[in-house]
């Protein structure tokens, strides 16, 4: 039953593919569907992993897929195979077809064939050359690993790098004709540090898009500092005291209390799931007037930006929120399709094996007019959260985040480091409790993982204050 | 082109190429899924798939490594060229080889591979299933994660050796995360996943049942007052920690200094001696069983746990090697060979009489914390330190009673808790991630909003 026969690619990541495309697409369109998207594409990944002063693995990946979405009213049938033959195509388009039980057999809807190709992919096409070689990228590495040994308590050593070139073309039955090539780096720095009962770790991770010098360009020895400085803070720290405090969190990757805790519910899926309380209060006031929130893929070079998202649209930038009033969702071609808000460019997925869904891109909060120390002086008996960890957020719009370094805040200033803590609340209460908002914007790159896979993505903030919230501690 | 052929299609290529030592592991599958919203299919999903792994070894016998999905002719050639020059950069201080095993023959496997139901009967499954959940209880508005899946898998592991090996297999999986809402209260979830090897095999009405159940008993709900509790871990939510906390006994997470154990750590103490625990990776309720590992080492139950000292750690090839002893069957297969556990079970040894066998969850009359579900795991587990905080759903059990607790968490030190183990039920329950009883923790501490 399970075919394991080598396969013929006969599809190519060029111009000459369009009428092949079109081919396919007419035969989609004949069979009844309303509308039939063709996702194409081809990957050339790398990832290398220094641990202590050796190179521990060198891992080359490469692939090629396809994902065919086809919509019949407001349902989608979506397939993926690995099978680029036009008759593995035909025979994707032809499943998808059949899941949605289209009978009505008619021809061409409309279809007029692909407009010209709007190739993004002209000036990058040289990236795969410009990029750092394996022999660069290892040199590096190991001295990024060798910077950490700073002293006799940092035990383990580790440094990461990874590359994901992917070209893309996205064709579809509305005339939507791409080709996209996009360049995402990332590289990781961490530690662990031991002395007798005591342990902690550190870790930065760095992205960038679109910029194959970046990794060049890195200054591993700051990095190797803030990293060495986070854990050796950290390694005597008592654990923080449960209870409800008021917290202040740090720029860049701090940004992440609003990802989880309110983008996720800003995206169109989760209005069609009925899982987010802000479906039916665009317009109103869903935060502190102090907070402008903003979802956009178009800063140069952040990790979360895109020429054009995967159904072939260009992205936008998208005020949230501003002053505390909801402006806007993130919409894709099933969002508009199904809950009317116009799409933004934020269809998104990981790969050609997922179907694009809403999704964030560089999503932040925007700068106030408070320095870092107005906010940390408003404040008693606090909590300073200077690095964060991950999160979640539940079907309820319950969140948590992890602390990876917090400070007690006491009299206005900072005090003694603490570990262990978690802050968990609701988003809708905590929206209303961000209360001042610094000058000092900053963005992080990460991974956010939903429906449609894994995506890169900033996230970011200045330095915020939230009145009162749930820290999670012993 | 099967198997065969694409072993010696393999077997061409590195003569060309002038490789003498390779191994492979592929993957084929085809998956469908569906999810359905208020009676509507919302997305269908069918997927064929395919993917390789490829390692090669270079004349100063270094491993370099290739993964593709790109399985024609033209991608598997690529991919031999592109892991032989990857070997250049092969670990010196860490050699990698074959399984020593990896010809020894693999246990009886009992493929259960069924015909595809095909999407409309996984539709109309899934439909009847999400309305019935609707109907259970007026207070359940809707069932917003829902889904229906069944995927049909071959595995293949071959080297230069002569070893070649493959099973065939399929898995099915219903879940249904319900959502009841009632005036003035915040909205409260709860869900159920049923795995099964096709679909005819999963019970839809106990998924349905347990859904239900679950989601309603949480709607009477309170906050807890912050403070340190007696806790009852479900068997999920222990299997779901000590998954967490698996580089304990992992030989790799051990050798790369991110484990909490040491190589000394053998034969000690490291849990309460009330407890044993095995890996059995084709023990018959694992769904997801598989006859041999990524390295080709068949798969075999190993003690883990005997009576509180640790005995056994899980390895693969190159650990083993380091370690003196046999890989064990739970090696994945990459340029750094990871390892992990398949399936584990907790059962109550015969050693420890001073357990307080009195507590029983569904028994005992006093306070105690009943800790259902740990969410967030990877946020809330620092694995390299120990140390734990995770949100859960759970409920404050007093005097019989069972309230449903609001957003809170429960914190600690696993190594603490591995030794404060005050009873352990005798009941042993299977769950989707292995078999464990409810397991009491004399104190924790749990914060909460009150």
């Amino acid at each position: 039953m399970l075919s394991t026969k080598l396969f013929t690619n006969e599809i190519n990541f060029d111009e000459t593919n369009k009428t092949l495309l079109e081919e396919l697409i007419n035969f989609g369109t004949n069979l009844g569907a309303d509308f039939i998207e063709i996702f194409l594409e081809s990957t050339d990944n790398i990832s290398v992993l220094a641990e202590d002063d050796v190179i521990t693995s060198v891992s080359p990946s490469f692939g090629k897929g396809a994902g065919i979405r086809i919509f019949k009213n407001t349902k989608d049938g979506f397939v993926s195979t690995n099978d680029l033959s036009k008759d593995g195509l035909i025979k994707a388009i032809t499943q998808a077809v059949e899941m949605l039980d289209i009978v009505n057999l008619s021809t061409n809807k409309g279809f007029e064939g692909l407009e010209k190709l709007r190739d993004y992919s002209h000036s990058k096409t040289n990236w795969l050359k410009e990029i750092p070689s394996t022999n660069e990228i290892s040199d590096k590495l190991l001295i990024s690993t060798k910077s950490l040994k700073k002293n006799e308590k940092v035990e383990v050593r580790k440094g990461s790098y990874a590359r994901n070139f992917q070209k893309v073309i996205i064709a579809s039955s509305d005339g939507t004709y791409a080709k996209d090539i996009r360049l995402h780096q990332t590289v990781g720095l961490n530690l662990i540090a031991i002395d007798k009962m005591y342990r902690s770790s550190g870790s930065r991770r760095l992205g960038s898009s679109d910029s194959p010098n970046d990794f060049r360009d890195w200054d591993c020895e700051k990095t190797s500092n803030e990293v060495f400085d986070s854990s050796m803070n950290m390694l005597y720290a008592d654990y923080v005291d449960a209870g409800q405090k008021p917290v202040v969190l740090a720029n860049k990757f701090g940004g992440v209390i609003f990802h989880e805790a309110c983008g996720h519910l800003l995206e169109t899926t989760q209005i069609e799931r009925g899982t987010t309380p802000f479906a039916n209060k665009l317009n109103k006031k869903i935060a502190h007037e102090a907070v402008t929130a903003i979802d956009e893929g178009v800063s140069s070079g952040s990790f979360g930006s895109i020429s054009v998202d995967d159904e072939g649209m260009e992205p936008e930038k998208s005020i949230l929120i501003e002053n505390g009033i909801l402006k806007k969702f993130i919409s894709d071609r099933a969002g508009e399709l199904r809950t009317g808000h116009k799409r933004t460019g934020s269809g998104r997925r990981q790969n050609y094996s997922f179907a694009p869904a809403s999704r964030m891109r560089n999503t932040y909060i925007a700068g106030g007019k408070y320095s870092k120390e107005d906010l940390i002086g408003s404040i008693s008996d606090g909590l300073y959260c200077k690095s964060m960890g991950g999160g979640s957020v539940g079907a309820t719009g319950q969140f948590n985040f992890a602390v990876e370094e917090g400070y007690l805040i006491k009299d206005g200033k900072l005090s003694k480091p603490v570990k262990g803590a978690t802050l968990i609340g609701e988003a809708v209460e905590v929206m209303q409790k961000i209360s001042m908002c610094g000058n000092d914007l900053k963005l992080a790159p990460g991974f956010c993982g939903s429906i449609s896979g894994s995506v890169n993505v900033t996230v970011g903030q200045p330095h915020i204050k939230v009145d009162s919230i749930t820290i999670g501690g012993r | 082109m099967d198997i065969s052929e694409i072993k010696n299609f393999i077997i061409k290529g590195a003569n060309s190429l002038e490789i003498k030592k390779w191994d492979f592991g592929a993957s084929f599958s085809n998956d469908f899924s569906v999810q359905v919203d208020k009676g509507e299919a919302k997305q269908l999903k069918a997927s064929q798939k395919q993917i390789m792994t490829l390692r090669v070894w270079n004349t100063h016998n270094l491993v370099g490594i290739t993964t593709t999905s790109d399985l024609s002719e033209e991608g598997l050639l690529k991919a031999l060229y592109q892991a032989n020059l990857a070997s250049n950069y092969g670990n010196k201080f860490e050699k990698t080889n074959f399984s020593p095993l990896s010809k020894d023959p693999i246990p009886k496997f009992e493929s259960r591979i069924n015909k595809p139901s095909g999407i409309r009967k996984l539709l109309k499954i899934l439909r009847n299933a999400e309305d019935k959940l609707l109907k259970s209880n007026q207070a359940i508005k809707s069932v917003p994660y829902n889904g229906l899946s069944e995927s049909f898998f071959k595995r293949i592991y071959a080297n230069s050796d002569g070893a070649l090996r493959s099973y065939e297999n399929s898995q099915a999986a219903l879940y249904l995360y319900a959502r009841a809402e009632e005036i003035d209260k915040k909205p409260r979830s709860s869900g159920s996943v049923k795995l099964g090897y096709v679909v005819d095999e999963i019970n839809i009405e106990e998924c349905i049942k347990e859904a239900s159940d679950k989601t309603i008993s949480h709607l009477n709900y309170s906050n807890i007052k912050t403070g340190k509790y007696k806790i009852c871990f479900s068997p999920e939510a222990f299997l779901t920690l000590l998954n967490a906390f698996s580089s304990i006994f992992n030989a790799r997470s051990i050798l790369d200094g991110v484990s909490i154990s040491s190589k000394e750590s053998i034969g000690k103490d490291i849990f309460s001696s009330c407890i044993n625990i095995y890996d059995d990776g084709l023990h018959t309720e694992n769904i997801s069983s598989a006859p041999f590992d990524g390295e080709g080492t068949p798969t075999k139950k190993i003690c883990i746990i005997k009576e509180g000292k640790l005995k056994n750690l899980l390895h693969s090839e190159a650990t083993a090697r380091i370690f003196k002893t046999n890989p064990t069957g739970h090696a994945g297969l990459g340029s750094k060979v990871s390892v992990s556990p398949d399936w584990l079970i907790i059962e109550k040894s015969k050693k420890d009489s001073s357990l307080l066998s009195n507590l029983e969850y569904e028994n005992y009359k006093g306070e105690f914390i009943y800790i259902e579900e740990l969410n967030a795991i990877h946020a809330g587990v620092k694995a390299s330190q120990g140390s734990f905080s995770l949100p859960f759903d759970g409920w404050k059990y007093n005097n019989g009673e069972k309230t449903s607790i609001d957003s809170a968490t429960v914190a600690g030190d696993f190594m603490n808790l591995a030794k404060n183990i005050i009873n352990i039920e005798n009941k042993q329950i299977t769950t989707t991630n292995g078999i464990s009883p409810h397991i009491w923790i004399n104190e924790l501490s749990i914060t909460g909003d009150a």
